[in-house]
């Protein structure tokens, strides 16, 4: 039952945040701040995590790889899909759920406690199309991010592959282009569109919506990590199932 | 002027306010009184639109603020200030941003417009160059002043403070409870305290509303709170040693 009451709430939260916008120049500015925590912030830690991922993927297939029977150019392939189907996509936004998910819970967390929100609302202000929209319209760039994660895996697949000996840079290459799908890419991005929602959303409800004090703010980090990441997977499974089953 | 008719409030099974009536004047310092617990904070932010009470009226100068669109209750917000007990002023920005803040998101003034108002309002609360700190970089007493700041930028009719010297020196809370004052009767605006510090009672407490376990239990002046019979507004004012010897004085005096 409280989890239909949340889910209630979520979806009041996500109405409200789309009434009575706040003025363009204020906004555009709260854009631009979101964009330079969320996504470039961002950035550092998934070109190391996408890189090194991208080259244990390599590694791996290349090390399964027993039977002389099968071309070489697998790992090239293997890499290919891992990375663009799942490893750019899910766990990158599994990432992000941890490091902007917890950013965001927390930062609006602390408003709440500080009566900042209150204040807000005692002016007038829609506090959730303020704090949250922005956050929203920011994560829309998410799939830049994605694309990013995608080249740098797909880079360390490479290098690991090519300079441990592993492969070929030909048949690494080779194995790149093989069998090559256009519409995965375009999955993954819409998979990237729909997470980068519940990623802004998700931790803001959490939030938003806390009380207490310090500590709180604390659990409902956890929390919000949790229910994002949760959230994600499942949505992983329905998309995967939507799109490609 | 504010008016407030049979006010009920519950959380869940908890029924916070039971029935408040009362007046706050225009131009007047109305303090809101009583024990942790009595509803002060509850009944504040009934007055400023933040909780919903289940039964009761609150007029705002013969506007029913239940009664409201949901737009014309946005406009009348932007006709309310407040300083909140911890300030509450925005961590991000400076105490010029802080400030400038409502002014931005609601007029169409310029920079330059905005920021002489500003420093206007600053220089009123004798808050001289520290347009550009942090809240971090301010004492309590500062942080109060920015606050007070804020919530008159835009010229409010209606003044809301919860605990305003919370947390102060006895000297601070002084000036602050005396900058209120001031404030209210140079804007000519409906002030509303919530406190429970009895030096802001004896220095600007023009009405004074004492709550006790969510019900109006007494209302008078700062002068007659001294005098009242009232078994729980005596318990309450007298709580303190210095203010029982003042009652003890005051009894031997009059026998």
């Amino acid at each position: 039952m409280n989890y239909v009451s949340s889910i209630g709430s979520y979806s009041i939260m996500v109405r409200e945040v789309f009434k009575k916008p706040t003025k363009w120049p204020i906004m555009k500015s709260l854009i631009l701040k979101e964009i330079d925590e969320l996504i470039y912030g961002s950035m550092g830690i998934i070109i190391f995590i996408s890189f090194f991922i991208g080259g244990v993927v390599a590694i791996q297939t290349a090390l399964n790889i027993s039977n002389p029977l099968i071309p070489r150019n697998l790992i090239g392939f293997a890499t290919r899909q891992s990375v663009i189907l799942e490893f750019a996509p899910t766990f990158t936004s599994i990432i992000m759920a941890g490091k902007v998910g917890s950013y965001i819970t927390s930062s609006i967390g602390t408003m709440r406690v500080t009566e900042q929100i209150d204040a807000l609302e005692v002016m007038g202000v829609n506090s959730l199309n303020y704090l949250v929209f922005p956050k929203i319209i920011a994560m829309f760039l998410y799939p830049f991010v994605v694309a990013i994660a995608m080249y740098i895996g797909i880079l360390g697949g490479w290098i690991a592959g090519v300079f441990g000996g592993f492969s070929s840079s030909a048949d690494f290459v080779e194995g790149l282009q093989l069998d090559f799908i256009p519409f995965h890419v375009t999955y993954s991005f819409i998979k990237s569109v729909v997470f980068a929602f519940v990623i802004a959303t998700v931790p803001s409800f959490h939030g938003y919506y806390m009380k207490g004090g310090a500590l709180e703010v604390g659990k409902a980090s956890t929390t919000a990590f949790v229910w994002t990441s949760v959230v994600i997977i499942i949505l992983n499974y329905i998309l995967t199932q939507l799109l490609l089953g | 002027m504010i008016e407030v008719e049979n006010l009920h409030k519950s959380f869940g099974d908890h029924h916070i306010l039971k029935g408040i009536t009362t007046t706050f004047e225009k131009g007047k310092t109305n303090l809101v009184i009583g024990q942790s617990g009595s509803g002060k904070t509850v009944f504040l932010k009934c007055l400023l639109g933040l909780f919903t009470p289940e039964q009761g009226k609150i007029i705002y100068d013969g506007r029913v603020y239940s009664e409201l669109e949901p737009r014309e209750q946005r406009d009348l917000r932007q006709e309310m200030g407040m300083v909140f007990q911890g300030s509450a002023l925005f961590d991000s920005m400076t105490v010029e941003g802080n400030v400038m803040f409502p002014l931005d998101m609601f007029t169409k003034q310029s920079q330059s417009e905005m920021l002489d108002r500003v420093n206007f309002v600053l220089k009123r609360v004798n808050l001289v160059n520290s347009n550009h700190k942090y809240p971090s970089e301010l004492s309590g007493g500062m942080k109060k002043r920015v606050a007070i700041a804020r919530a008159i930028v835009m010229n409010p009719k209606y003044l809301f403070c919860d605990e305003p010297n919370s947390g102060l020196d006895p000297k601070t809370a002084i000036l602050i409870d005396n900058l209120i004052q001031e404030i209210t009767e140079e804007y000519d605006i409906t002030t509303v305290i919530n406190s429970h510090d009895m030096n802001s009672v004896m220095e600007i407490g023009e009405k004074i509303i004492f709550l006790k376990d969510g019900h109006k239990e007494w209302e008078g002046s700062n002068k007659e709170i001294f005098k009242t019979d009232n078994e729980a507004v005596t318990n309450f004012v007298y709580s303190s040693e210095l203010f029982k010897k003042v009652r003890q004085m005051y009894l031997e005096e009059r026998n």
